[in-house]
C-alpha cells in the first residue's frame, strides 16, 4: 500500500478532501492518512473542543465546528468547506449516529431515536451532498475526478436485532447512493458506500460495550483501504475509464 | 413588470421571452427553456454560492448599530478574505427600502466595526462615505467560520421574508464567492443540464463573484458594478472552443458571466483559462467577442443589467421586448421571469457594431494564469 501511495503522489497532493464525523474513530483516522498523503483536508464534527484538539494535532487540517443533522448548520458548513478548500474534489458522509443506546429492538425503539438516526445517518449526508454538488460537479468537469464516500455498515444488509434505528438508515443510504449513482453518471462523479467492517471505535464501544477490542479492527487499516479505493477510482475517473 | 415577492428558484409557470438576433420574440415557459438550444451550443453558466454577505453589528466607537453589505475582493483565493469593500448602512433591516434607510453614523479610517463575532478595522472611505475597505481580524478559517454563523444573504424590501442561504444557492452553486445571487442560474436544475446534454449541447461554467445590486443611493448605484474577481477553467475555454468549431453558439446564463467572459476575451491572448478581475461596464457600445446569446431576469430601463443587453440587441428590440413583458405580467427581480436575447450584432452581423470602434471598458487590472491539475 505504501508503494500506492508513493505512485499517486501527484494524485493526492492538493486533492480537496471534506469528511464528517472527523474527531474519533474512523473520521479521525482519515484525517490523518489524508493529510499523511498530501491532500488538504476539512474535517467536521460537533464538539468544538474535539476540533480545536484535532486542529492542533494535525495544523493543516481545516476544524469545522458543525452538527450535520441540523438542516441550519448545513450551508454553514458548506460554505466553509468550499470556501476554505476553493472548491471541493471528494466528500466523506462519515458521521453517524447510532439510535437508541443502549441498542434496543424496533417495538422498544422510541420514534425520536429513529428520527435522530435518520437525520444523522440519512437526512444529513443527502443535504451536504446536495450543498456540495455543485462543487463536486466542477471538479469532474475540470478532470480531477468527484467521489462521494458514504460511509456504509453491515447492518444496512444483515437484519441485526437491536440494530433496527442505525440498520434501517444506513440500508436507505446505501440505497440513496446507489440512485445518485445512476443519476449523476454523467456528471462524473462517483459514489462508494462501503462496509469499514467492525472497527475499534467509540459508536462501537456505545453500540457493544463488552466487545473484545482485540478483535475489532483499527480505525487507522480502514482508514487505509478507503484511501485507496478512493484514490483507485480518482485514477479511472481522470484516466477517463467507466466507473 | 410586477416585483417577485416569494424565494421560489423554478416557479412552475415561469415564463421566458426570447428574442432572436432577427428580433423576433416568442414566449416559452422557462423549464423548456433547452428547447431553444441547437446541437453544439455550449451553455455556460456561473456556479458562485452565495455568502452571506450582510453582516450587523455595532460602529464600536459611536456605539450604533450598522448593517455592513460586502460588496467586493480583490481576488477568489480562499484565503484573501481579510478585506473587503463594503457598503455600510444604519440602523434596521432589509424590511426598510434601502432608499429609506437611516445613514450610518460618520466613517472614519481606523474605525472599529463589531460584526457578530467578527472584528474589523475600516481600513479607507472609498469614493462614496457609506463605501468602505474593511480589514478583518483573524486569521481565513477564523473569518470564514464567522462569515457562516454569523451573516445573513443580502436581500431586499421587496421580500416578504427572511431569505435562507438556501434560497438563493442556485443548484450547481460551488465556491461560496458571490455577494448576490447569480440569480439567472436559479433557472438550472439537474433535471434542464440532462436535457441540454440531451440536445447535444455542451454545458460548462466559471466562477464570478456577483456583486451587490443596488444600494439605494444614486451616488453609489453609478458606481455599479463593482469590480468582481471570476476564475475561468481550462474546461470552459474548451467547451467554448468546442462549439465555435462546430458553429455552435456561447450560451450565457446571466449577465456575470458574459462580463467574465468577455472581460478575459478582451485581455492580450484572448480567452484563456485563469482569474481576472472584471471592469467597466458592458453596453451598447461594446463588441461582445465571445457570447452568442444570453439567460438573464427581466431588468428595468436604466440599470446596468438592461444596459448590457443593449450589447445583444438594438434599442428598438428592446422596447418591442419591455412592452411584451408588461402586456404579460412577467415578474421582475432575482426570482421573477426571464429573457433570452440573442445577439444581433454577431458575426456576420457584429461587423456592423465593430464599426463603431472598441469600448475602453474592458481595462484589465489583474490576470494571473492559472494550472489546472
Amino acid at each position: 500500500m505504501t508503494d500506492t501511495r508513493m505512485a499517486n503522489g501527484g494524485l493526492w497532493r492538493g486533492l480537496r478532501v471534506a469528511i464528517t464525523g472527523g474527531t474519533s474513530g474512523l473520521g479521525l483516522a482519515l484525517v490523518r492518512e489524508f493529510g499523511r498523503r498530501g491532500a488538504q483536508v476539512a474535517f467536521v464534527a460537533r464538539g468544538g473542543e474535539g476540533v480545536e484538539r484535532v486542529e492542533r494535532q494535525n495544523p493543516a487540517a481545516h476544524g469545522i465546528a458543525g452538527d450535520i443533522s441540523k438542516k441550519e448548520e448545513i450551508h454553514p458548513i458548506a460554505i466553509q468547506i468550499t470556501g476554505q478548500l476553493g472548491g471541493l474534489d471528494v466528500l466523506v458522509n462519515n458521521a453517524s449516529a447510532l439510535g437508541p443506546v443502549p441498542l434496543a429492538p424496533l417495538g422498544d425503539t422510541e420514534c425520536e431515536d429513529l428520527e435522530r438516526a435518520l437525520a444523522a445517518n440519512l437526512l444529513g449526508p443527502f443535504r451536504l451532498t446536495k450543498a456540495l454538488l455543485g462543487a463536486l460537479a466542477a471538479s469532474a468537469r475540470e478532470g480531477r475526478g468527484a467521489v462521494v464516500v458514504n460511509v456504509s455498515s453491515d447492518a444496512a444488509v444483515q437484519p441485526y436485532p437491536g440494530w433496527g434505528a442505525y440498520g434501517a438508515s444506513k440500508a436507505a443510504l446505501r440505497h440513496m447512493s446507489s440512485i445518485w449513482n445512476a443519476e449523476l453518471a454523467a456528471s462524473g462523479i462517483q459514489f462508494l458506500s462501503p462496509d469499514p467492517g467492525d472497527m475499534d471505535t467509540p459508536l462501537h464501544a456505545l453500540a457493544v460495550p463488552d466487545a473484545d477490542r482485540a478483535e475489532l479492527k483499527r480505525p487507522e487499516a480502514a482508514a487505509l483501504e478507503l484511501a485507496d479505493a478512493i484514490g483507485a477510482a480518482l485514477e479511472r475517473q481522470r484516466a477517463g475509464a467507466p466507473c | 413588470m410586477l416585483a417577485a415577492h416569494f424565494p421560489v428558484q423554478r416557479h412552475p409557470d415561469a415564463k421566458l421571452l426570447a428574442a432572436d438576433r432577427e428580433g423576433a420574440l416568442r414566449h416559452v415557459a422557462r423549464s423548456q427553456f433547452t428547447t431553444l438550444l441547437r446541437p453544439g451550443d455550449v451553455v455556460i453558466a456561473n456556479d458562485a454560492a452565495t455568502m452571506p454577505a450582510s453582516l450587523a453589528g455595532q460602529h464600536t466607537a459611536s456605539g450604533q448599530p450598522v448593517e455592513v453589505r460586502l460588496a467586493g475582493r480583490r481576488s477568489l483565493a480562499p484565503d484573501d478574505v481579510r478585506e473587503f469593500s463594503a457598503v455600510v448602512f444604519g440602523a434596521g433591516d432589509f424590511h426598510l427600502r434601502t432608499e429609506d434607510r437611516p445613514l450610518p453614523p460618520a466613517l472614519r479610517a481606523g474605525d472599529r466595526l463589531a460584526l457578530g463575532p467578527l472584528r474589523a478595522i475600516v481600513e479607507s472611505v472609498l469614493q462614496h462615505p457609506r463605501l468602505i475597505k474593511l480589514r478583518f481580524e483573524g486569521g481565513p478559517d477564523k473569518i470564514w467560520a464567522g462569515l457562516a454563523r454569523h451573516g445573513r444573504p443580502i436581500e431586499y424590501a421587496h421580500m416578504a421574508e427572511p431569505l435562507a442561504l438556501w434560497d438563493v444557492w442556485t443548484p450547481i452553486a460551488g465556491p461560496p464567492v458571490a455577494f448576490e445571487p447569480p440569480s439567472a442560474g436559479f433557472a438550472i436544475d439537474w433535471r434542464t443540464l440532462a436535457s441540454i446534454a440531451a440536445r447535444r449541447a455542451g454545458f460548462a461554467t466559471i466562477t464570478h463573484a456577483a456583486g451587490i445590486s443596488s444600494t439605494g443611493d444614486a451616488e453609489l448605484d453609478a458606481l455599479l458594478p463593482f469590480d468582481e474577481p471570476y476564475r475561468i477553467p481550462a474546461a470552459a475555454v474548451e467547451a467554448i472552443r468546442r462549439a465555435r468549431e462546430t458553429g455552435g453558439r456561447v450560451i450565457a446564463i446571466g449577465t456575470t458571466v458574459v462580463r467574465a467572459l468577455e472581460h478575459a476575451a478582451a485581455r492580450a491572448g484572448g480567452l484563456r483559462a485563469g482569474d481576472g478581475v472584471a471592469t467597466g461596464r458592458i453596453g451598447p457600445h461594446s463588441a461582445l467577442q465571445v457570447v452568442d446569446a444570453v439567460l438573464s431576469g427581466t431588468h428595468e430601463p436604466g440599470t446596468s443589467h438592461y444596459e448590457l443587453l443593449r450589447a445583444f440587441a438594438g434599442d428598438a428590440t428592446l422596447q418591442r421586448m419591455d412592452a411584451e413583458l408588461n402586456a404579460r405580467g412577467y415578474r421582475t427581480h432575482e426570482f421573477g421571469d426571464s429573457v433570452f436575447v440573442e445577439n444581433a450584432f454577431s458575426l456576420p452581423a457584429r461587423g456592423a457594431r465593430r464599426d463603431r470602434g472598441p469600448e475602453g471598458c474592458y481595462e484589465q487590472v489583474q490576470s494571473t494564469d492559472m494550472t489546472i491539475a
